[in-house]
């Protein structure tokens, strides 16, 4: 009896929670390390991006309006939905690394799960803060005058993300921005299944469509529009090498978007909160105090 | 008898507490020196086009020398000195600024033209208090929420508008210092004479030399000093133009930049508002300063039920507003700052008449010399006019009407501009449910154009980021 | 009644109190200055409303009415003398042919605490007594529980029974408590027929403040602005230095506008105020400071 030929998943984009092909019609070759043919991932292009922005921005009044507690339960839900695939995430992650032991002696498929493991509970991680980080961030200022006065963080809109290559990078850029009520667009190149697998996790974890949205393709060819694109309001470089980042940054100043420049991102430290404070404003109200 | 009496006679404050030189240097490294270069500009008072002063405009390699010793005091002493101490210097020039005060107050309006009721009541006390508030942070850094030892950037090179020209610099130069940065600041090549005497109070308070360093000049001298290899964070308050290029300047070094820009504020008055109030909030917010306020509420949203209304009480009072003399202390509305300001403000002004608004000033005589515009309001104006959109900064107020909360919402977020707002009405819920909407760093609620150093200011999209005063003001000088 | 006077606008109170304070910076100096103080004397109610008042004082009250300040004989007579009932006769006798008005206290001042009857026979006494001009108070306990119509159909007894006299309604704002309810109390006040509003009786502290009087300078410029008809406004209490009369008059100029700067429509109650503008006046005059050795006291 021979064995039963597998079927193949299509990996497609993820944009207002739908997963269309690109609209360009293209798609690219994803490898694993020693080469091999693993799938055909769309390549997307800049209308995709595109409709992905107009996507987010459709997202952000009721993403940032829901309440912080109700953010928190639907990124804890996707930690749920992870968790219940954790195998396929490995699976993924292993693909497409080398089966050799690393530096710390763990062969690739604990890797893979110790990686998607890190992913998960750094999900569960940001989940908490999102009704923590304005009591954190927030004030109410001692002000010299008959005035309530108070600052409260808020999303700063729809903020571009070039998404690093591992799913624990992945989710630890794209939980920052989004725990807060931001609503984002991604770009992946290197590491797109893992992205696109978490795509399918979000699309059946209460997130509302559009406040992620996840584009596969190549970021050099990405990354400039949604930079320039003056209805995104702030830019993650950190998938981004320097050149690119550059590039970006100047363009990002086109409309004066909030960037966070690409740093020695460490997955694995204690993230700190500068993530989201990346994309937060700050905003103070003020009302006389009298009778 | 009557109409004598409350022409209010002249009042004017001594000028004879300032003592202006007829040229001055630069303040760097604790010393007066010349310019390496030979040019240089005169600062004029804009009420009367009198020449004050000749200054330097610094170039390179004055530039050069200032960030060198910026450099200097910072690798040398004011970083490794304790928060405690660099406290006290703070504290020290607070008070010098308090006990120099009168004289401050009529430098600057000598300067910027803005009245002296206005420099003497807000901008000084304002000055002395941003001191006050960041002197106690120096110490205390490790508790505000930026890491249990929070290190200073380095030199600071920090641009400045010549609209609050002392305050802004207190603004930038006090948390920046208390952060154990050290600082080369430029001032506007209009108004840079109050800086130049708080280089003076630098020396009064024995402040090491370098760590604080003024260097004058106009845009050249402003491009030099933000793309200096030698600094390692950029502050800038000015306009969203400027802005963008210091942006793109910065882009893909390691400096740290935060910028604070134009703005386009609706100030939103419902139908159950305080009238009263809101028409004095309303004068406020766009006749404080001339109007050359960044957050000035210069479009006025008004529900179209209480539109006659509102707009009746708001005439009544324009007319009572007093132009004039910047020095006397009944003025309301001083001069403008410069002549090319005047004529951006005609040209807008012109532009808005020729679009279809209606405009409309108060009886009001201008002097013969110097830079004038009467309080001016534009009715039946819409979101597509030119008036409406772009950033007059001038005494010159925009009417809109709306009949719903969310429309009025939509019509004030309809702007590359997110820098304040304001909402005048008496229901609370109201209040907060247009605050949380409202997309600006600033929201006033039944008040307009109030500042404190407690207070986190600066806006959203096009009008900037990072947040000055309040400890979010910290975070802004703190690698974090 | 009471939906119309929930109706009006609001007074937000540090927006109030602010307005207040920016024109109390207004400086007033030189010509300015002369005139203001003379304009003030012009609109004084010299007031003295002690337990332990007798003929004799409210008679030398009445001589400083009509002659402020013998050194200088140009000082205008004040607008009026104001005293309780029973001393009316007296200050009309005193003040025949002078021009100074009487003014009396009435409807069982400063509490109001009496039946609609006491008040109106009080009111009644006081003008067949001479008196030109009547400072009646409102129930405030009515006012402030709610019972608007009451308070109301009071000011329009007494000012029948007024018959010729000036009606100043006292609204007693140190009781109103809220700048809201000063807003209303005048609007309550002006809709039942009063001549002027007055702020305090001077026996509840605080008396008249600046930004009291503002609202209620605001009320009658938009009474007028509503009816045609032009109310007066009387700030009454604490009101001691010339400084401080110039800063009402400011008030009084910008808020009201300039047809108000007149003792027809504006008043200051004081005792003390007025020997304090008359040696701010001879100092104008001489250049040097002056001694209060060199004013009467009466």
């Amino acid at each position: 009896m021979s064995e039963r030929l597998a079927v193949r998943k299509t990996y497609k984009l993820f944009i207002g929670g739908a997963f269309p092909r690109s609209e360009s019609g293209r798609s690219y070759v994803v490898t694993s390390a020693k080469g091999d043919f693993i799938a055909n991932a769309a390549r997307a292009s800049r209308k995709d991006a595109r409709d992905a922005v107009v996507a987010a921005r459709k997202a952000f009044g009721r993403w940032s309006g829901a309440t912080p507690y109700n953010r928190g339960q639907i990124l804890y839900r996707i930690a749920e939905m992870l968790e219940g695939r954790r195998s396929e995430f490995a699976d993924e992650f292993e693909g497409t690394v080398r089966r050799t032991r690393g530096k710390d002696g763990k062969d690739a498929a604990k890797r893979a799960s110790d990686e998607v493991d890190a992913a998960i509970d750094r999900l569960v991680w940001y989940a908490g803060w999102s009704d923590k980080i304005a009591a954190v961030h927030g004030s109410a200022n001692p002000i010299a005058g008959p005035y309530f006065n108070f600052s409260q963080p808020e999303p700063a809109g729809v903020v571009a993300v070039l998404g690093p290559t591992s799913l624990l990078g992945l989710i630890s850029t794209v939980a920052p921005v989004v725990v807060t009520g931001n609503t984002c667009v991604v770009v992946c190149e290197r590491a797109p299944l893992a992205a696109i697998t978490l795509a399918e996790v979000l699309a059946v974890s209460d997130l509302p469509g559009g406040v992620v949205n996840i584009l596969t393709g190549h970021l050099a060819e990405l990354a400039p529009w949604l930079a320039s694109h003056m209805d995104v309001n702030g830019i993650d470089l950190t998938g981004a090498d320097e050149r690119l980042a550059a590039e970006c940054e100047v363009a990002a100043a086109g409309n004066l978007k909030r960037v966070l420049r690409p740093g020695q991102d460490d997955w694995s430290a204690d993230p700190g909160v500068g993530r989201m404070t990346a994309f937060l404003e700050t905003k103070t109200v003020w009302h006389p105090i009298g009778v | 008898m009557t109409d004598a009496l409350f022409e209010y006679a002249p009042a004017p404050e001594s000028r004879d507490l300032v003592d202006i030189r007829s040229s001055y240097g630069l303040f760097i490294g604790g010393e007066w020196v010349d310019s390496l270069g030979d040019e240089r500009g005169k600062s004029i008072n804009p009420a009367t086009e009198e020449v004050l002063a000749e200054i330097a405009y610094a170039g390179q390699p004055d530039v050069d020398r200032a960030v060198d010793a910026a450099r200097k005091a910072y690798d040398s002493v004011w970083s490794r000195m304790p928060g405690s101490e660099r406290a006290k210097y703070l504290f020290r020039i607070a008070r010098v600024i308090q006990e120099r005060a009168r004289e401050l107050a009529v430098l600057e309006s000598i300067d910027n033209g803005k009245p002296i009721r206005e420099s003497r009541d807000i901008d000084l006390p304002l000055v002395a208090a941003h001191f006050f508030y960041y002197a106690g942070w120096a110490d205390k850094l490790g508790y505000a929420g930026f890491g249990p030892e929070p290190r200073p950037l380095g030199v600071a090179a920090q641009v400045i508008p010549w609209n609050f020209p002392l305050l802004m610099l207190a603004w930038k130069i006090a948390p920046a210092l208390a952060c154990g940065n050290t600082v080369v600041l430029k001032p506007a090549e209009t108004t840079p004479l109050t800086a130049l005497l708080f280089a003076e109070i630098c020396r009064q308070a024995d402040l090491p030399p370098g760590v604080v360093n003024i260097v004058t000049g106009a845009g050249g001298t402003g491009q030099a000093l933000v793309t200096h290899p030698g600094v390692d964070k950029v502050a800038f308050t000015g306009s969203t133009e400027v802005g963008r290029l210091i942006a793109r300047g910065v882009a893909g070094t390691r400096k740290r930049l935060t910028l604070e820009l134009g703005g386009k504020a609706a100030n939103i008055v419902f139908e159950d508002a305080p009238i009263d109030q809101a028409v004095e909030g309303i004068v406020n917010g766009i006749f404080f300063n001339q109007g050359h306020v960044c957050c000035a509420g210069s479009r006025l949203l008004v529900q179209e039920s209480v539109e006659a209304e509102l707009l009746a009480a708001l005439k009544r009072r324009l007319g009572t507003l007093r132009l004039g003399d910047p020095l006397d202390k009944n003025t309301d509305i001083g001069a403008i700052n410069s002549s090319a300001q005047l004529e951006k403000i005609r040209s807008l002004s012109a532009e808005g008449e020729a679009e279809g608004a209606a405009r409309w000033s108060p009886p009001c005589v201008l002097p013969d010399r110097g830079f004038w515009f009467p309080p001016t309001l534009f009715t039946g104006v819409s979101q597509s006019h030119r008036i409406a959109r772009e950033e007059i900064f001038g005494p010159v107020l925009s009417v809109l009407t709306f009949r719903t909360p969310a429309e009025a919402v939509e019509k004030a977020n309809n702007t590359p501009y997110g820098l304040s707002a304001g909402v005048w009405t008496e229901k609370g819920s109201r209040i907060l449910w247009m605050a949380a909407r409202l997309r600006a760093g600033v929201v006033w609620a039944n008040t307009f154009n109030r500042f404190d150093p407690a207070s986190p200011f600066g806006g959203y999209k096009e009008s900037g980021y990072g947040r000055e005063g309040g400890r979010h003001g910290l975070e802004a000088y703190l690698e974090v | 009644m009471r939906a119309f006077l929930h109706g009006l606008p609001g007074v937000d109170q540090v927006g109030a109190d602010q307005r207040a304070a920016m024109l109390a910076t207004r400086s007033i100096k030189t010509t300015a200055k002369r005139q203001a103080i003379d304009l003030a004397v012009s609109m004084v109610d010299l007031t003295t409303l002690e337990g332990a008042d007798t003929p004799g004082k409210v008679r030398a009250l009445c001589v400083k009415a009509r002659h402020p300040d013998v050194a200088q004989p140009d000082v205008p007579r004040v607008a009026a003398v104001c005293v309780y009932p029973d001393l009316v006769a007296e200050a009309v006798t005193a003040l025949r042919g002078s021009g100074v008005k009487v003014a009396s206290v009435a409807t069982a001042f400063p509490s109001g605490r009496a039946t609609l009857d006491v008040k109106v026979a009080d009111t009644v006494h006081a003008v067949a007594e001479g008196a030109d001009e009547i400072d009646m108070v409102i129930d405030r306990g009515a006012f402030l529980s709610g019972r608007y119509g009451k308070v109301h159909d009071e000011i329009v007894a007494v000012k029948a029974a007024c018959g010729d006299a000036h009606l100043k309604v006292i609204l007693e704002t140190g009781e109103l408590a809220t700048y809201d309810n000063v807003r209303r109390a005048s609007w309550l006040s002006m809709l039942a027929g009063a001549d002027f509003i007055k702020t305090s009786t001077g026996k509840v502290s605080p008396a008249s403040t600046l930004p009291v009087t503002l609202i209620m300078l605001e009320a009658v410029r938009d009474f007028a602005a509503a009816t045609g008809r032009k109310v007066g406004v009387k700030s009454a209490g604490g009101i001691r230095t010339a400084k401080d009369a110039i800063k009402y008059l400011v008030l009084v100029n910008e808020t009201a506008g300039p047809d108000w700067l007149d003792p027809g429509l504006y008043r200051l109650g004081a005792s003390s105020l007025l020997n304090d503008l008359l040696m701010q006046r001879q100092k104008m005059a001489t250049g040097h400071y002056a001694g209060p050795d060199y004013f009467t006291l009466d």
